[in-house]
């Protein structure tokens, strides 16, 4: 540590100020595709075409965005998003945390086969599950509707290890305690377990926030309507020119900039823990 | 855990099972069903309309196989169109994402790096926000005078119509070389419907664009497994090396990298796993095009069954893909495996 504070040679600064060159660069290189989506949201369609590397508007014109809320179908998009990313949340922060503890703490025959079967679930590649989960939404008359939108996201297996480890780290003195005061399963599970829970918790929520927000293909296979349309899909429809005359790219920039905002703060809000979960996320 | 009365455990078999029956009756209905009844569609000639599982749905075999694989047919070169892409994708996203993180991971992970909170969040945001929201942005970034072509013109380079442009990039490279066919070799035969030449074509220019996101976007991901893997390294290795005189080049490679073998393995793993489903850029931006060279066996699936109605086809591909991604992870586990 106490190196840094000594006086550098003069080679060791120069390689110094090469790394945080580089990085500094590299940094830009991340950050400017989105710098350039802000800025080109408020151009006009015109400056858009004319000067798309600058990030000065001229002029400043909020159209686009009044467009998108006034005059069409994105408040829907925004509003069937959030209904769809909160039911799946709570249900994964419930199911998921619920069988973690029993794979966790719980003694059952049978636990072993549980615990194998959610292994082999996690490896089957999800594209591959597009007909197939279309088959059956179809087959249980819940296509179009957001039970057939939301039901087959409510669990996931990576959660169930995440909460699974978690509550493996708790030491079971903590609920022998509430065991002899004659506590049964659930309650011990709902009132003393889950509170203590907490970090484990807010990884499902981040994550799974994230990964319902974010989307798309099995929202393409289990609703059609307009009316249930999120904004992955309506975004997607608005990149292949469904709005349109033009490129509207302000339109569409404005459009992909409002649906990271949610994304984005939850990032920012926890991105000290999202920095520190890819660990869990990941079976290993 | 024994020495418990056994009164206080005797419920426990009933609510192990009750506490994990939401999770395996949705994984169950959702997962496992689905994935048996596309294996059986894949198997028969269901046509789109009714119940798969009626009797009046026949039991073609592997004939849906077939027309894929070797019917000589336009679905035939599709597949093999969509192979040829994809796998060009992979050969070029899997490595390239995977070095640029660990990269990234050790330039952010020096203990004395002032601001490197800032960095990672940089390099790690693209990969919050949806692949869809991205690939309208990248839409604009390669459009014909967009924000890349511009950057290009500025240095003298007239850059290509990105999203429009079906040459492969191979091609181009021995076109400007002066070579503009392939010996009769390549040309005359080939395999699943294209000839080897154009298996040699390179991605498309307009592939080469989604290689470009794709490795904008995991790169992040990938970083922040490196930088786990890398603090759960002890210092001691290296710095014993350092006595030794080991340079730090050389300390990368005999000793750091030898360490990361399980990260190097869960990123190469998931890299591979994510790049043989592209689906969601595709449907966003180019639903294959231009002349087919973005379409992916992933979107190809969703095409035959959805858009063409040809059900046993699109989950023949799907179960195909699923068989492809099994055997190569197989295969990285088996060339990365712990060698004594």
């Amino acid at each position: 540590m106490n190196r840094t504070t000594r006086r550098l040679p003069r080679k060791a600064l120069a390689w110094q100020v090469a790394l945080y060159g580089l990085l500094i660069l590299l940094a830009l290189v991340y950050v400017y595709p989105f710098l350039v989506q802000l800025a080109t949201s408020v151009k006009t369609e015109a400056d858009a075409a004319a000067d798309p590397v600058s990030l000065a508007p001229d002029p400043l014109t909020w159209a686009a965005y009044g467009r998108l809320f006034l005059r069409s179908d994105f408040p829907v998009w925004f509003a069937n998003s959030a209904i769809v990313t909160v039911l799946v949340t709570a249900g994964r922060v419930f199911f998921d945390s619920l069988a973690g503890y029993a794979l966790a703490r719980l003694r059952f025959r049978g636990r072993g086969v549980v615990y194998a079967a959610l292994v082999a679930v996690m490896a089957v590649p999800t594209v591959v599950l597009l007909i197939p989960k279309f088959l059956v939404i179809n087959q249980l008359g819940i296509y179009d509707s957001y039970a057939g939108m939301v039901l087959p996201l409510l669990v996931d297996a990576a959660g169930v290890f995440i909460m699974k480890n978690f509550f493996e780290s708790i030491p079971a003195s903590v609920e022998e305690q509430a065991r002899i005061d004659g506590a049964g399963p659930f309650r011990i599970f709902w009132s003393v377990v889950l509170p203590m829970a907490r970090p484990a918790l807010v990884t499902i929520v981040i994550l799974s926030f994230q990964g319902s927000w974010n989307e798309l293909s099995h929202f393409i296979v289990s609703a059609q309507s307009p009316d249930l349309t999120t904004l992955t899909k309506g975004v997607a429809s608005l990149a292949s020119g469904q709005l349109s005359q033009g490129s509207q790219y302000p339109i569409k920039l404005a459009a992909a900039a409002l649906m990271t905002v949610p994304v984005a703060l939850v990032f920012f809000v926890f991105q000290r823990r999202i920095m520190n979960t890819s660990e869990g996320a990941v079976k290993e | 855990m024994s020495s418990r009365p056994a009164g206080i455990r005797r419920g426990e078999a009933v609510t192990g099972w009750l506490f994990t029956l939401p999770v395996l009756l949705i994984l169950g209905v959702f997962l496992l069903v689905p994935v048996l009844m596309a294996l059986w569609v894949s198997f028969s000639d269901w046509s789109g309309r009714g119940s798969p599982l009626s009797s009046d749905v026949g039991f073609v075999g592997l004939d849906n196989y077939a027309a894929v694989t070797t019917s000589g047919s336009l679905a035939e070169r599709d597949f093999g169109i969509a192979l040829r892409n994809n796998a060009w994708y992979v050969l070029l996203v899997v490595p390239l994402q995977t070095a640029l993180a660990l990269f990234l991971a050790v330039l952010v992970n020096r203990a004395v790096l002032r601001g490197r909170g800032v960095f990672r969040t940089a390099f790690y945001f693209p990969s919050v926000t949806s692949s869809v929201a991205i690939t309208v942005l990248w839409l604009f970034l390669f459009s014909t005078s967009g924000v890349v072509n511009t950057i290009l013109a500025r240095v003298g380079v007239a850059g290509p119509n990105w999203f429009n442009e079906p040459s492969g990039v191979l091609h181009n490279l021995l076109g400007a070389l002066g070579v503009r066919s392939g010996p009769e070799a390549l040309t005359g035969h080939g395999f699943l419907g294209v000839t080897w030449w154009d298996w040699l074509a390179g991605p498309s220019v307009a592939m080469s664009a989604f290689v470009i996101m794709a490795i904008f976007t995991t790169s992040g991901t990938f970083m922040l497994l490196f930088i786990a893997g890398l603090q759960n390294l002890g210092p001691d290795i290296d710095e014993a090396a350092m006595m030794d005189g080991a340079n730090a080049w050389q300390r990368f490679w005999r000793i750091t990298l030898p360490q990361l073998r399980p990260t190097l393995f869960t990123v190469l793993t998931l890299g591979l796993i994510g790049c043989w489903q592209v689906f969601d850029q595709i449907y966003t931006g180019t639903q294959g095009g231009p002349g087919k060279t973005t379409l992916t066996p992933a979107y190809l699936s969703y095409q035959s069954a959805f858009l063409s109605q040809d059900w046993g086809q699109g989950a023949a591909i799907a179960f195909i893909l699923f068989v492809i991604i099994v055997l190569l992870t197989i295969l990285q586990r088996w060339i990365l495996r712990e060698r004594r």
